[in-house]
């Protein structure tokens, strides 16, 4: 122990400091660096020196300063408080940060992630004498105005069960209050269960079972809903270039997708966009419960200019945070935007080591980090006995836009959804820029029968009528480019015709309209149900010899691509009357021609 | 204290190593000299035990391992700062250059400065009148963001930089203008240097110049300085800062050499594996502060080796700004100026700093119609190429025109033309008129109505 006390820094590369000789330090132990006491972790120990990486600037730092070991690994404090909040990548409050250290983030603040002053109006569900399991739910308490915090036993203890020896009554509590006591069992001493856990970041949380993925993350936009849907406890992988949308797109996903609350990590992303999130979400109204978005919502910050290693962590930071929730029995979905940056910060540090790269100058272990992370996805019973999921969404940002890039393709592998970003979809400022072609889900199939049972009983078969046109549209579309649209036949520009409708009334969303933003499940079915039927309809009249341009030019098809606006989304009745308007603008047309 | 350390262990590129150091600090300043009266500074860059490398920003010409003194500061790279700065020159490293003596410091800071806190920013809103349509109409500047040029070489970037920098009414008076040179030609700081002087705003100038003959080293922190001024004017004194540095190319390329002069695993191309934090650690400077009145706002200038935009510098530099102006070579050779290529130009924060609130009401919606129209012209042109222009639709005809007049009127002016936004909108909707009335599907009947007058000439279009 003597020699622990010791330990000292002996070398400084960038936010890998080396310590000579043989340690007592174990492997992902969180560490205190220097006389700034910079947080550190442990990666790699041999008996001549052990790396630490750091998580804060290590400028200033010199060697012969010492290294305080925890004898713990990296972990974050889960308990109610969390939610509302703003962290860095190791889960510290920014904005406790900001009254320490000012506008600027000064390296070795060591501030607690919840705020050990606030009361909690806790109700009790045990007494002494009850016999209670790991993960069992014992108390509760509102955390914010739409979430109530269950108050689990943390899952390490009590494993094979135990007995409360004491509870305290309902009343107000702080987080770091003994509400309950196990007795220990074979000589153990007593546990105390305050309002507060600590879970390691990097260890998933323990399930009792996994259950099948079945029921959709509906997300209220168009292209993901019908084409390529998720699943609750599903993983999806948004890929694009620069200005493609990725960051529009996981904001509108955190905004509107029907879960009970959102872990939003920005990761290595820019320092306005968090500001704007904040900003945005406060004002933003949750329209499920009526009350903020910023009560469901909680965001974990590593901007690009911030430490790289705290950057790797925040990808687990986050995920442990929307496991904990999980296992209270909510539904969670957490965008990390963008795991590209993560895998970035793994590369840089993997470099500092002077490992052996593999490809692009990756770590050998990047695919294996990669679906471990994605495999924390799931929905679950949990240990306290509810059911609750996490949805995975990772933004990937391609080096040169090059879909065949390490990261975008080991993310392909682990994930189920790939919706694909296209730049030429977004240089035509067509949003979301989800390339249908490119674009894939695996659920399908899983989420046929909700669907079904929940909007529609064709609801597979109009959505399977809609990509056929679409992928007809593409094979014209080659013809198109070498011949023009004049010299194709009637029912190919109908096809064509059409094909513009569902991109341009149905995929194109536009995020700042007001009806527009995000669309319940019911009137996406309507609008594909009318658009086949306007459809067959256009179809019958080609067949009378009436050429495609006059439909055009009596305004059908622009009538349908303006419904999505036209149309509020509380007045699906309305799809009727504009139908109408357009079957009587078609019988004008038929008349014409009836001779 | 003043420990002269005698000697050197290594000389490698721009990097020295020195031996038995004792209570040296990571990115510490160390003055080296060389024989008896060559000073230098450096930088130390990786510490192991007693083993320090060193960059020497000014190069390692003339050093050998005997006839060196190296004595360490105690204290990472400073910048003394002031108000004064403004209207000075200065070289890469932040000192003097002009010889009208020192400045008189108010402060001295870290050049690396310190991670805004994401709480404590305040979303960038207000917009900037560049008096350019295409960058006002469509891919508009936001006081507070970091929106580079992609440019290529020998294209008409640096004409483009003045005109924003002498157009841009930063807020009227309280304004600053930092010009960062990494690695430029002479001619080139000479140009700016020149034309800030025609225009008279040199005395609200300050230029950091690292000339393509100045040592690559010192490239690294040429930009660091630049910013190190910019957030002190900006944050304490409450100014409105335009940051202008230039080529960034050059600099990523000092950092590539940098690196494998350290024998660093190499990822892209070369480039270092950090290279986007890095980068990063430039861009992420700029932005506004809650509760404080200055801004810094960055228009980096970078030159697409190749006019590759997937190249890793342009690559990197797009995942970190706030957006890009792509310049296009085809238009410069049709003699278009500014020859801003619309389509894959963007500015992320252009949606919530527009609208009747900033610039105009109707601005979001033409500047998205004159986007969506624009893309159509290419595809038009794309089957012109095929079948000629004369077997064309009449809307494709109609879109060959749109197109020939939107490149010629809107986005070509000449480099004194400061037009107004209601100026450019007004433009943009004389331009949208070319078009029948049902291809304009991104905008509101109503407001077509209101601006275009009831369906008339469209009709004409009808056989």
């Amino acid at each position: 122990m003597d020699k622990e006390n010791k330990l000292k820094v002996t070398g400084v590369n960038g936010p890998v400091v080396t310590v000579e000789g043989k340690t007592s330090l174990s492997m992902q132990e969180m560490v205190y660096v220097g006389n700034g006491r910079l947080i550190g972790e442990v990666i790699s120990v041999n008996d001549k020196y052990a790396t630490i990486q750091v998580y804060e600037s290590t400028t200033g730092l010199k060697p012969n300063e010492p290294i305080t070991p925890t004898g713990a690994p990296i972990e974050v404090t889960l308990g109610p408080g969390l939610l509302s909040g703003i962290y860095d990548g190791i889960a510290r409050p920014l904005d406790k940060i900001e009254k320490m250290s000012g506008v600027f983030i000064a390296p070795g603040a060591n501030v607690d992630t919840l705020d050990s002053e606030k009361l909690w109006d806790v109700s009790i569900n045990i007494k002494a004498g009850d016999t209670v399991h790991a993960g069992q739910i014992i108390a509760s308490c509102p955390e914010t105005s739409s979430i109530v915090h269950k108050i689990m036993i943390p899952p390490n203890v009590a494993v094979n069960g135990g007995k409360i020896k004491s509870a305290v009554k309902n009343g107000k509590y702080h987080v770091n209050d003994t509400i309950a006591v196990i007795e220990g069992t074979d000589g153990m001493p007593d546990v105390n269960i305050t309002l507060s856990q600590k879970w390691a970041i990097r260890t998933p949380r323990p399930i009792m079972r996994r259950l099948p993925t079945d029921i959709p993350l509906i997300t209220g936009q168009r292209i993901i809903d019908t084409l390529f849907p998720i699943a609750k406890g599903g993983a999806a992988a948004i890929p694009g270039g620069f200005g493609t949308g990725k960051t529009m797109m996981q904001h509108q996903l955190a905004k509107w997708s029907d879960c009970d609350i959102i872990v939003y990590v920005g990761c290595g992303e820019r320092g306005n966009e968090m500001t704007q999130v904040l900003s945005e979400f406060s004002e933003l109204i949750d329209p499920r419960t009526g009350k903020s978005m910023l009560d469901r919502t909680l965001l974990i910050a590593n901007t690009s200019n911030m430490p790289v290693a705290a950057r790797e962590a925040s990808i687990y930071t986050g995920v442990t945070i929307a496991e904990y929730y999980r296992d209270m029995g909510y539904n969670v979905a957490m965008m990390a935007d963008s795991t590209s940056r993560w895998a970035e910060a793994l590369r840089e540090i993997s470099g500092r080591l002077e490992e052996m790269p593999a490809e692009e100058g990756f770590p050998a272990y990047l695919p294996s980090r990669l679906s471990a992370f994605y495999e924390r996805a799931g929905y679950v019973d949990a240990l306290s006995g509810e059911s609750g999921s996490v949805s995975l969404i990772g933004a990937v940002s391609p080096q040169g836009s090059d879909f065949s890039e390490p990261v975008t393709q080991n993310t392909k592998r682990f994930t189920r959804c790939f919706w694909a970003l296209d730049k030429s979809l977004a240089y035509a400022r067509h949003y979301p820029a989800v390339n249908w072609n490119m674009s894939y889900s695996e659920y399908g199939d899983e989420l046929e029968h909700w669907y079904e049972l929940n909007v529609a009983p064709d609801f597979t078969q109009l959505r399977g009528e809609i990509a056929r046109i679409l992928g007809e549209e593409n094979s014209l579309m080659e013809i198109v480019k070498l011949i023009g649209a004049e010299l194709l036949a009637d029912d190919q520009k109908l096809t064509l015709e059409i094909a513009r409708i569902i991109r341009v009334g149905f995929l194109q969303q536009n995020a700042m309209h007001e009806n527009d933003s995000s669309v319940p499940i019911m009137k996406q079915y309507l609008m594909m149900k009318y658009i086949l039927k306007l459809s067959e309809r256009a179809k019958s009249v080609i067949a009378k010899h009436i050429p495609v341009r006059e439909l055009k030019e009596a305004g059908v098809f622009e009538r349908l691509i303006k419904a999505k606006y036209e149309i509020p989304n509380d007045k699906l009745e309305m799809f009727e009357s504009v139908y109408e308007d357009i079957e009587t603008a078609i019988e004008k047309v038929e008349q014409k021609y009836k001779i | 204290m003043n420990i002269e350390y005698l000697g050197l262990k290594e000389i490698n590129g721009p990097l020295i190593v020195l031996d038995g150091v004792k209570n040296a600090c990571y990115e510490e300043l160390v003055k080296i000299t060389v024989g008896d009266n060559d000073h230098r500074t450096g930088r130390i860059i990786s510490l192991s035990g007693e083993r320090a490398v060193v960059q020497v920003f000014e190069g390692t010409v003339g050093i050998s391992l005997d006839n060196t003194r190296t004595r360490l500061t105690g204290k990472p790279m400073e910048l003394e700062v002031s108000r004064d700065m403004l209207g000075r020159v200065f070289d890469g490293a932040g000192r003097v250059a002009d010889g009208l003596g020192d400045i008189y410091a108010e402060a001295r800071l870290d050049i690396n400065g310190m991670s805004i806190n994401p709480v404590s920013r305040e979303y960038p809103r207000d917009y900037i009148a560049t008096g350019i349509s295409a960058i006002d109409g469509c891919a508009t500047l936001i006081r507070g963001q970091k929106l580079p040029i992609f440019s290529g070489s020998g294209m008409s970037h640096n004409q483009l930089a003045v005109q924003i920098a002498r157009q841009a009414n930063v807020a009227g008076g309280n304004y600053g203008i930092i010009f960062a040179a990494m690695g430029v030609k002479n001619d080139v700081a000479d140009y700016f240097r020149r034309s800030f002087e025609e225009s008279g705003a040199i005395e609200h100038v300050a230029m950091f110049l690292n000339l393509a003959s100045d040592p690559i080293i010192e490239r690294i922190i040429t930009p660091r300085c630049a910013l190190t001024a910019a957030e002190y004017l900006a944050f304490e004194c409450g100014m409105d800062i335009l940051v202008i540095m230039t080529d960034m190319t050059s600099y990523a390329e000092a950092l590539r050499e940098v690196s494998s002069s350290k024998g660093e695993i190499p990822g892209r191309k070369g480039y270092p594996g950090y290279m986007s934090s890095d980068l990063a650690s430039l861009y992420e400077r700029a932005g506004r502060i809650k509760g404080r009145a200055g801004s810094v706002t960055q228009l980096p200038i970078l030159t697409m080796p190749n006019d590759d935009i997937t190249h890793p510098i342009p690559d990197l530099t797009g995942y970190i700004t706030e957006g890009q102006i792509v310049l296009d070579r085809a238009l410069e050779q049709k003699g278009v100026y500014p020859p801003i290529s619309i389509l894959m130009s963007l500015s992320r924060l252009m949606k919530d700093g527009i609208g009747a609130e900033y610039t105009r009401d109707d601005h979001s919606a033409v500047s998205n119609q004159l986007y969506a129209s624009y893309a159509k012209v290419q595809d038009a042109r794309a089957l012109a190429g095929v079948i000629g222009e004369s077997d064309l639709s009449e809307t494709d005809k109609m879109y060959m025109k749109f197109g020939a007049e939107f490149e010629k009127h809107f986005i070509g002016q000449s480099k004194n033309d400061n037009r107004t936004i209601e100026e450019t909108l007004d433009l943009g909707w004389r331009l949208l008129s070319l078009l029948p009335r049902e291809e304009l599907d991104r905008l509101d009947p109503k407001l077509i109505e209101e601006k275009l007058g009831k369906q008339s000439e469209s009709v004409s279009n009808e056989p």
